[in-house]
């Protein structure tokens, strides 16, 4: 019986290895920051909204990260008539699965889809999006660390500049771009702060209503308590 | 309660106790409240493991409310819109964004799935811990078993309908098992399927059953699982039955009416319960993937395989005994041969009242067989519950066949060991 306990106890370690590691980079927390909002958001609209769709996303819903609707019709609504429609593209599927072998994905929901146990979704994005490095043996001239043979090339090179993969196994910047290397961090981490704000757009408010619901059911719970002692007074 | 042998209630001359008169001439309000509630005696020596009983009715109910409003904005429709996405899957994501509170209604639906479950998986084990499912409860224990396998259908049906690739391949995974069959397996699974493939015909039948078929048939025997309760009277920590000892008025000595006392206690139980239901709905939705999988943020696309294909935790023990089986042998092929285990180990659970041969019910009494069996029962449990999350590999298909022997022979050897056990003398009244 110990033996067969003692042999159950340490089964799971046998479990344990094995498995791909993929080690990604800690996305800073920028979901309350505002302007960091913002700026992902504009980034997000020139640069992404091209080939990718956010199609459950409303353009007015940026009312939430602290921008009217005038602000909207003024510098981001590129792609629709009204601020209450979606943010969709032009680009036909067919036609985009024809020039990069497969049709690039809706990005409203990419923040939640990329989570994984090696990390929150914001920090797969923050490491993708800044691990493009330049490899002519695929057909867009771009690799990536995070996303092996992806078909997306790296569409914000004119800010981070050019990375090659060294013979260590590390980037290097061969190129610089328009941003300084801290710059350009901080940059994508507007942008991830913003793909993760638009995956759940009501997370913040989320949150901020489960401490009031934990706290009126804290208050019921003295009551409920003191209730059922009462009652259970005359039980011996 | 048999025919009208019981007295009707009399008006007091108020408009309230003439209104309740005029009711109980015509239906047995009275009596049932009595029956069930007000005079219907429990056990004084509930611990905390019977607060799981009422919860899953809470949960139920919860389930049916949050149901019922994300079936008026869900659109069961595997046809790409515009933006060249499912529409059953763009609908979930607009009760999300689009309708007011439409998140908080489906995480508390989502999260009411894995609570369910919790909560039912609770209820059994007390059943298994003080020996509820022993004479003259076998009844109840089978609507419990059988309710147990509704739940399971209905959350495997749930889990398709926002048609994410989780839903789409697990429910792949899941229907071609039945393809295993001999001879008519494929016929079989292409006619569940209602197509060649998992698809549309597929996503509205299964709405279809989720949303009425299965919820029908689960309010059915929790009705008859709580009138079987109620004929024999509940059981508890300590095993005796109270009916043995009552007073001059015929009421158990050990029995205190289950309303107030109970429904006091339960309502404690309850709002503890929705304070860590709260937790989870609030702060941590997805609950690290395991109750929502992220890999179900992703679309369903027919032509693309997900490297892993994990079914949600509550199933993962039966997902793992059904991996175990790898070897092919009187002639079965092994895939058959893990559905037909799989099929046995939730089965399995029904044969438990003829099992055991133990002169006691409650753990409390038993001897070290039992208890060690149990404790092997559940660490095994937890241990193939946790393999059927990760991708096989030799190692971890080994540790969980040795954990699908466990499991059965915990079930098949209760006979034996049980009756050797070396048990404790009941006590004649319930200790406290």
């Amino acid at each position: 019986m110990k033996k067969l306990l003692l042999t159950l106890l340490f089964a799971p370690l046998l479990a344990f290895a094995s498995g791909p590691e993929l080690h990604l980079d800690k996305a800073p927390d920028k979901s309350r920051d505002y302007a960091a909002l913002q700026n992902g958001a504009k980034l997000f609209i020139n640069y992404c909204l091209n080939c990718h769709g956010a199609s459950y996303m409303r353009y007015n819903r940026l009312n939430d990260i602290g921008l009217s609707d005038q602000q909207i019709k003024d510098n981001l609504l590129f792609t629709a008539e009204k601020v209450g429609e979606p943010m969709k593209i032009a680009m036909q599927r067919d036609d985009a699965k024809i020039w990069f072998g497969a049709a690039p994905p809706d990005l409203t929901v990419i923040a939640r889809a990329r989570a994984s146990e090696f990390g929150s979704g914001a920090d797969w994005l923050y490491t993708y999006l800044r691990t493009f490095y330049r490899d002519d043996a695929r057909p867009s001239g771009w690799n990536n660390v995070v996303f092996e043979n992806v078909g997306m090339p790296h569409i914000l090179w004119e800010l981070q500049g050019e990375q090659v993969m060294g013979p260590d196994h590390k980037l290097q910047l061969a190129k610089p771009g328009l941003m300084k290397p801290e710059e350009y961090d901080n940059a994508v981490a507007d942008l991830v702060a913003y793909l993760q704000y638009m995956g759940e757009p009501k997370a913040e408010f989320r949150k901020q209503l489960g401490v009031i619901v934990l706290i009126g059911l804290a208050l019921i719970f003295v009551f409920a308590y003191a209730l059922k002692r009462e009652y259970w007074k005359d039980i011996h | 309660m048999g025919a009208s042998n019981y007295e009707k209630f009399k008006s007091d001359g108020t408009l309230a106790g003439n209104v309740l008169e005029w009711v109980d001439a015509r239906f047995p309000l009275t009596a049932n409240w009595k029956a069930h509630l007000s005079e219907y005696y429990a056990p004084k020596n509930f611990n905390f493991w019977y607060f799981f009983g009422s919860l899953a009715l809470l949960v139920l109910v919860l389930q049916i409310v949050t149901g019922i409003f994300l079936v008026m904005h869900f659109k069961p429709d595997a046809s790409l819109n515009s933006a060249g996405v499912p529409v059953a899957f763009a609908s979930v994501e607009y009760i999300m964004r689009d309708v007011p509170w439409g998140w908080l209604i489906r995480y508390m639906h989502s999260t009411g799935a894995s609570a369910f479950f919790i909560v039912v998986y609770l209820h059994m084990f007390r059943g298994m811990l003080y020996g509820s499912y022993r004479k003259p409860r076998e009844l109840i224990w089978i609507f419990g078993v059988m309710i147990y396998l509704a739940l399971m259908a209905e959350a495997f049906m749930g889990y398709l309908l926002p048609w994410g690739q989780m839903s789409y391949w697990g429910a792949q995974v899941i229907l071609s098992l039945f393809s295993a069959i001999p001879l008519v397996g494929n016929d079989l699974a292409t006619w569940i399927r209602g197509d060649y493939v998992i698809g549309d015909a597929t996503l509205n039948r299964m709405f279809s059953f989720h949303v009425i078929a299965v919820p029908l048939v689960l309010l059915g025997l929790v009705a008859a699982h709580i009138l079987a309760l109620h004929e024999v009277g509940s059981n508890n920590p300590d095993g005796v039955e109270i009916k043995k000892k009552k007073d001059e008025r015929g009421i158990p000595l050990d029995g205190i009416p289950f309303h107030p006392y109970y429904t006091v206690k339960d309502i404690v139980g309850v709002v503890v319960f929705l304070m860590a239901f709260s937790i989870i709905v609030f702060f941590m939705p997805e609950f690290g993937g395991y109750f929502l999988e992220y890999n179900n943020f992703i679309p369903a696309d027919p032509l693309k395989t997900p490297p892993h294909i994990a079914p949600v935790w509550y199933f993962t023990p039966f997902y793992s005994i059904l991996r175990a089986n790898t070897v092919n042998f009187f002639w079965i092929d092994a895939k058959l041969w893990g559905v037909i285990f799989m099929g046995l180990g939730v089965m399995v659970f029904f044969l438990l009242p003829w099992l055991d041969r133990s002169p006691v019910k409650s753990i409390r009494y038993r001897g070290p067989l039992f208890k060690g069996a149990l404790v092997a029962f559940v660490i095994s449990f937890f241990i193939l519950g946790y393999l059927g999350i990760l991708p096989p590999t030799p190692g971890r298909t080994l540790v969980s066949q040795i954990c699908t022997i466990i499991y059965f022979a915990f079930f098949l050897l209760m006979p034996i060991y049980t009756a050797l056990d070396k048990c404790k003398p009941e006590p004649e009244r319930v200790t406290q």
